[in-house]
Formats: structure tokens, sequence, C-alpha cells
């Protein structure tokens, strides 16, 4: 089961902070999981299309697109930070 | 030596302990980062709103792990006696105290510096967003190019 955490203003774009789901056969690695999820929730297009108003991390390190995916994996994605 | 946390912190109090941890230490650098009324999300301050409110989202765990591994990317560079990293989340008001990062170290120059490297990437390299409300409006503060450039100056170094 993949969790699916969104953040900040993409969490208020996909109007969720959370949901799971089992890791699709076609899905290899991030970019076929964006792919997949717009496809589940046409909503997301509009700030999926941007790449840069979107960051991703896996198993809460930062990685691009063609990071791999495996079968219990902790993914999020948000915006670029503004701490401090 | 890192805290994520909503209360607020003494800096007094931080810097006592800064200085135990620290044993021999012959500088102590700490930086106080505050709340600001006049919010200058593009470093255009005219007709910019004044905040009533700014809302410190994060990612739990995500958030201490990146603190952490700054705070050990400064300890490789610099010879530290002890480093203290506090971040506030949820709501804060203007002039309240929002992060705290407090190095000592033998020296004045490893602690200046490693104060701000640790700065630099908290800004842009933990996973802390701001929301900024004023009155009914409010949206989340954009990334600054300044704090881009502010990171780079540490890729050659």
């Amino acid at each position: 089961m993949l969790t699916i955490h969104y953040f900040a203003s993409v969490r208020e774009a996909v109007k969720r902070s959370k949901e799971e789901l089992e890791l699709p056969e076609n899905v290899a690695n991030i970019g076929d999981l964006i792919e997949h999820l717009l496809l589940l929730h046409p909503h997301f297009e509009a700030i999926f299309q941007d790449d840069r108003k979107i960051l991703i991390a896996v198993n809460q390190t930062v990685v691009d697109k063609s990071q791999a995916l495996d079968p219990g994996d902790e993914i999020a994605f948000f915006p670029p930070m503004t701490g401090g | 030596m890192i805290s994520v946390q909503s209360e607020d912190f003494s800096l007094e109090q931080e810097y006592q302990k800064l200085r135990t941890e620290a044993g021999d230490a012959g500088a102590i650098v700490t930086f106080t980062g505050i709340v600001r009324k006049l919010y200058d999300g593009s470093g255009d301050t005219s007709g910019t709103a004044e905040t009533d409110t700014l809302y410190l989202e994060h990612y739990p765990g995500m958030t201490e792990t990146s603190l952490a591994n700054i705070v050990s990317a400064a300890e490789k560079k610099w010879a530290l006696l002890a480093v203290r990293v506090i971040h506030r989340v949820g709501e804060l008001k203007p002039k309240e105290q929002i992060v705290f990062v407090g190095t000592a170290s033998g020296h004045r120059q490893d602690a200046f510096d490693a104060a701000q490297f640790i700065m630099d990437f908290l800004k842009s390299r933990a996973p802390f967003w701001k929301k900024q409300s004023a009155g009914k409006d409010s949206h989340w503060v954009d990334a600054r190019v300044s704090d881009a450039e502010a990171l780079a100056r540490w890729q050659d170094s």
C-alpha cells in the first residue's frame, strides 16, 4: 500500500491531505504515479501541470519524477518550502 | 538539539543551555527570526497587506530529519561545540518569535558561518510552509528567489 501525503497549497488544491492506494501494476516510478493520479482525480491537473509548483518526496527524501517506487513507500507532494 | 514546536522559546534559556553544552566555547552566535507585520513576499513592499496571522504547516517526521541533516552538514564543515535549532509551527502573530538557531564554537568565525548556513538551508530545504492571512484574505507565501540565491553561495564552499 502506498501512502500519499499532500501539504500546504498542494493539499488545498487536491482537496485532501492523505490517501492510500495499492501500487498499480503499470506504475514504476513517480512520473507514472502522477499520470495515474490524474486519471483518478482530474482536478489534480491544475496543480500538477506546472512542475515548478510541486516538489516530491519518497520516504521523506526529495526526489525527481524518475524515482522508482516500491509497495509500502511513503510519498509526498508539496510546494517549494518557505520556512524560517 | 532540534525542536519543532508550537510553544514560544526563551532566548536566555537557550543561550544558557548552549553555554553549558558547549564547554570551552569561545563564541556563541544566536539568531532569532521574528514574524513581520509587513510581509514583502516578492521583495516589493508596495501594496502588500499587513499580516494578521502567519500559519506554519510542516511535514512531521521529514521536518526533523531534514533539520538533523542540515545540522550534520554544518558540523562536518565547521568545528562546532553545540548547535540548537527551534522552529515553531501553527498560528503565529506579528512580532512573535518563529525560529531560533544557536551555534557554539572555539572561535567566532565557525559559529557565525554555521548559523548562516543552517538558516539558509532551513528556509528552502526543510518542509515548512507559510500561509499569510490579512483580514479575510489568505495566501500561501511563494518561495523567494533571494532564498535560493542564499543557498547557492554555499555550493562552492
